[in-house]
């Protein structure tokens, strides 16, 4: 979300600069109804959709702590929200690294407030679906090990310190806004602040027991797919309400989602099916998040036919980005955050420099841009981006550890499973 | 009185409790269990990562019967059940001491 403006197919980009709640536009009520329901399709995705993903991934002693997880984070991330992250990412610029604290508590943000042409309250909530759902994404770097205290601790600092940040370089009007960066969605601001922070965490925490030979396979393929098409769904108000108006702007941000989903999740299958023999229904699901994931930061700035190539794209780079980060790094990001939305989120916002352009039916870029220098924008933007994360995420690690007596249940909890270790239920108890 | 205990293909669970039925059968256990045996188990791949799966699902049933009927519920079972492919299970036969009917306190062959 470039701006709270309406920035339609043709407008460039980097001519709008974000400075929410500044525009004082007269209210539109297509533009609020629309942005509501987008807010809703945004919360639907982690609760229960990104839930019932992850869930399904897991073997079956870890299901409902899965589930858990990703509630307790959107409860926490929502009232952290309220109390300092809007405020650090949409409140008044502090050299354009951080938002000051003069909308904490949403300070201001009265009903009559506007953020362009909807009420900021809209705004500020459809934003806060964002921040629910970016650090429940984290939760697939660290299943079946982590002690809950910890899960809230590190997901609570992390949206503070790593997504607050991040969402306000980008999106607050910070610093990588006025240099022009393009991320519709969120490819930045979500998925590679996600993708990189699953691998810290990864590394730090270490692998699940017996990883890679001794693992249990996904136990409920079927719950997983479910998860993703309810992903799939609230995807359209996750990239579709990121125009914030109800225009022609966000119906080809939906296409072109859609296409990319599609597309990728087409290509990954191809590949399973030439590879392996088989086409399986993780591997097209899998197929249709990367493409999801990948088309995030472009959506508003490309046609459909840039949905195609991101989607086409998408099922490759992140097909391969798996196997390297699972089979050749060893590293047990366990249900592939960083192969999946981090790799795609970073595609994606590397390619919108050149499929933003007229000649693959996107909006163009901004007045006097070359392709070379929008790309060296984002990529600077990816850099910095990734280097802050990573950092961060390494540092809260170390003191959440500090606080929580250690990240990790113990090998024998581990074993037992974190449904009864860390919530005393049980997903599959039958008789009773 | 034997117990019978029949490991088999879960979907012949269906055709097995009708064959034994018509019988004379009068009740069975049956309850989903794992194992493995000359069919061994099978790979499974997620995400390109390739995961053995040792034990195969399987239906087990367990029927007590009068001596008399041993024999034609162990062919019955044994007709009902077969595919003719590996994995289609085994069959075996144990002594029972006693047995009872907990409403009326009927015991013996009547119990069953």
């Amino acid at each position: 979300m470039p701006s709270p403006l309406r920035i339609g197919g043709l407008l460039a980009a980097g001519l709008l600069l974000p400075v929410p709640a500044l525009a004082q536009d007269a209210l539109s009520a297509g533009d609020t109804a629309w942005i509501i329901a987008a807010t809703a399709l945004v919360l639907f995705m982690t609760l229960p959709g990104l839930a019932l993903f992850y869930a399904g991934l897991v073997r079956s002693q870890a299901v409902l702590s899965v589930v858990m997880q990703c509630f307790a984070i959107a409860c926490l991330a929502s009232v952290l929200w309220l109390i300092a992250g809007y405020s650090l990412a949409f409140g008044d610029s502090v050299a354009g690294w951080i938002g000051g604290l003069n909308k904490a508590f949403f300070a201001g943000v009265t009903p009559d407030a506007m953020s362009g042409s909807i009420p900021e309250i809209v705004f500020a909530v459809f934003q806060m679906t964002f921040a629910v759902i970016t650090p429940a994404l984290i939760v697939g770097a660290y299943p079946e090990r982590m002690k809950f205290s910890a899960v809230l601790w590190m997901s609570g600092l992390w949206l503070l310190l790593v997504y607050a940040p991040v969402c306000h370089w980008v999106w607050g009007g910070g610093w990588l806004s006025k240099l022009g960066v393009m991320d519709f969605a969120g490819g930045i601001v979500v998925h590679a602040t996600a993708g990189i922070s699953a691998v810290v965490i990864a590394v730090v925490l270490g692998a699940r027991r017996g990883y890679p030979e001794h693992v249990r396979p996904p136990h409920n393929p079927g719950m997983t797919a479910t998860g993703a098409a309810m992903l799939w769904v609230g995807w359209y108000g996750f990239n579709g309400g990121s125009q914030l108006a109800a225009d022609g702007g966000a119906g080809m941000a939906i296409a072109a989602t859609h296409i990319a989903a599609a597309t990728a999740a087409m290509v990954w299958s191809a590949i399973e099916w030439i590879k392996f023999g088989k086409p399986s229904l993780v591997g097209a699901v899998t197929g249709v998040i990367a493409g999801l994931a990948t088309v995030t930061p472009a959506s508003g700035f490309v046609g459909p036919m840039g949905g195609l190539i991101l989607g086409f794209a998408a099922g490759i780079v992140c097909f391969y980005a798996v196997q390297i980060v699972k089979f050749r790094l060893k590293i047990d990001d366990s249900l592939d955050v960083f192969a999946v939305h981090g790799v795609g989120g970073i595609l994606g916002s590397l390619l919108v420099s050149v499929l933003a352009l007229g000649a693959f039916g996107g909006g163009g870029l901004a007045e006097g841009q070359s392709v070379g220098g929008q790309l060296g924008v984002q990529a600077l933007g990816v850099g910095v981006t990734l280097v802050w994360s990573a950092g961060f995420t390494f540092l809260i690690l170390k003191v959440t550890g500090a606080l929580t007596g250690g990240l990790r249940v113990s090998e024998e909890e581990e074993i037992q499973g974190l449904d009864i270790v860390s919530h005393g239920e049980s997903g599959y108890d039958i008789g009773r | 009185m034997k117990l019978v205990i029949a490991v088999i293909k879960p979907h012949k669970l269906d055709p097995v409790r009708e064959a034994l039925t018509e019988i004379g059968v009068s009740g069975l256990t049956a309850s989903e269990v794992k194992g493995f045996g000359r069919q061994k188990g099978h790979t499974e791949i997620y995400r390109g990562a390739e995961y053995t799966v040792a034990f195969l699902p399987k239906v087990k049933i367990e029927i007590v019967v009068p001596d008399d009927l041993v024999e034609r519920t162990m062919e019955t079972i044994k007709a009902a059940a077969e595919t003719g492919q590996i994995g289609d299970g085994k069959i075996f036969v144990l002594d029972v001491e006693r047995s009872m009917r907990i409403r009326t306190g009927e015991t013996g062959d009547e119990a069953l």
